[in-house]
């Protein structure tokens, strides 16, 4: 591909985010959008991660996000032309303590008030909605019909097609290697393929956010955590039913339509790393979740184990918004383990931003000023 | 000719066709990974056991980069597939 020493728009990072916004900023009617990509595009987090899609969160920033997602994933085969995999199997939500119920019962209260139907569903409704479910020692259940799953990478490259045929460039096999800074305003980027010079940069950097934030001279307060995930050979498709997900319980379950079952959990401690790595402890561990949960899955094969890095922030909501001192560099960063599931949501709400345009969900209390402010909402329903 | 290769079955597991293939090189997905993601080529049982070779030369053809140069394409653990029950019951022994 020709190398272009200029643009109107340098996007860093090909995950969700980055093409998300690519494909928006061009449909807004941006001219000059560019994407550079480390690896591949789809290579880094989203690529690798569980692809739930779910409505059911605690703040209502993030539940705001989440029904509009929903809404937007619904047609997001259409509008990029291309099939996304889209399941809406529901989310049920399953609680081992009292107090992890009643956590889940109070996020329930505000999402029914902004329009999401959850629901607390008794034990049978639960095996009814997952026949062959094994969840004795649960205390309860909360239920959204309208969560679900999609596939990451078509969902990706359905926005990187989208993209290209309105003009969208992008680079892969290109890092960044510095962000040039003058006079407080962005200038342009380095890279290993060459310099080119940008009036905006956006940061869509996932795992690595804060190590490009830093290249222009700002210290975000995020990290990375590995996360680590199995997926089975395909079986007969109702295994699974809906979206399986505990937070005491510490796992994600889910059986993709293609007939795969896929499973991930948090990690011990939650260390900061950046490595991708897979341990047997991880998959002995979830092999043992998943057989409880599932007794009858206990002859399908895994075949597959990877990791990606979840961008945690302090309040485990993302950072989005413009540097303060830097006019020019944005941040789409910090998604803390739900970045692929808020791509087509936060892709449009950057797009407006940078553009100038009114926002369709106000964001100001996502600005990473919050951190400094102390203004902070703690997101309690993360895996 | 050209026609018939089109629907030979290269990857047997996910049942992937090399015209499939050659479209979707065609459109820049010029990796073995790229391919896997947006094809499931190397996502099945065998884990690209069987197919793998053949589309690393199928992108060295198309692309004219030497199959040497083309990256494999990660390989990832377990080594063969087992069974979620053997692993369940069989780790505290």
């Amino acid at each position: 591909m020709t190398w272009k020493n200029t643009a109107d728009y340098v996007i860093i990072g090909g995950g969700v985010q980055g093409c998300a916004l690519a494909y928006n900023l061009a449909k807004m009617g941006a001219k000059d959008v560019v994407v550079l990509e480390k690896d591949t595009i789809s290579s880094g987090s989203t690529g690798r991660c569980g692809a739930g899609i779910r409505a059911q969160w605690g703040t209502e920033m993030n539940c705001r996000i989440g029904m509009d997602c929903l809404s937007k994933f619904e047609n997001l085969t259409e509008e990029l032309g291309m099939d996304v995999g889209l399941n809406q199997c529901g989310y049920l939500m399953v609680a081992y303590r009292e107090s992890e119920f009643e956590t889940l019962k109070e996020s329930m209260k505000l999402q029914n008030r902004l329009g999401i139907n959850t629901r607390v569903v008794t034990k049978e409704e639960a095996y009814s909605i997952c026949p062959g479910l094994n969840a004795e020692d649960a205390v309860g259940f909360t239920f959204h019909d309208k969560d679900g799953h999609a596939d990451p990478f078509l969902t990706t490259f359905a926005y990187q097609e989208a993209g290209k045929r309105l003009g969208v460039t992008f680079h892969k096999f290109t890092e960044v290697t510095g962000i040039k800074v003058e006079n407080g305003k962005i200038a342009g980027v380095s890279t290993t393929k060459g310099d080119i010079a940008a009036p905006v940069v956006v940061n869509c950097a996932g795992g690595f956010s804060q190590h490009v934030a830093k290249m222009a001279g700002l210290e975000l307060p995020n990290f990375s955590e590995r996360h680590e995930i199995i997926i089975t050979e395909p079986v007969e498709f109702g295994v699974c039913p809906p979206m399986l997900m505990s937070f005491t319980g510490n796992y994600y379950i889910q059986q993709r339509p293609h007939g795969s079952i896929i499973g991930g959990c948090s990690p011990e401690g939650h260390p900061e790393d950046y490595k991708y790595g897979n341990s047997w402890q991880f998959l002995e561990k979830m092999a043992k979740t998943i057989h409880k949960l599932l007794p009858r899955t206990k002859g399908i094969r895994i075949v597959r184990q990877w990791s990606g890095l979840y961008n945690m922030t302090p309040d485990r909501q993302p950072i989005l918004g413009e540097a303060e001192d830097i006019k020019g560099f944005f941040l789409s960063v910090g998604f803390s383990g739900h970045g692929f599931m808020f791509g087509p949501t936060t892709g449009e709400l950057m797009a407006q931003l940078i553009l100038g345009k009114e926002l369709s969900i106000p964001i100001d209390m996502l600005h990473y000023r919050r951190f400094a402010t102390g203004e902070l909402i703690n997101e309690p329903a993360v895996v | 000719m050209a026609d018939k290769e089109k629907d030979i079955v290269v990857c047997r597991c996910e049942e992937v066709t090399l015209g499939e293939i050659r479209e979707w090189i065609a459109k820049g997905y010029d990796t073995f990974d790229e391919l896997k993601r947006v094809l499931r080529v190397g996502m099945g049982p065998c884990q690209g056991r069987g197919c793998r070779e053949i589309i690393l030369r199928e992108i060295s053809k198309m692309t004219g980069t030497p199959y040497a140069e083309i990256p494999q394409g990660t390989i990832r653990p377990p080594a063969k597939p087992i069974k979620i029950g053997s692993l369940a019951e069989g780790g505290d022994r």
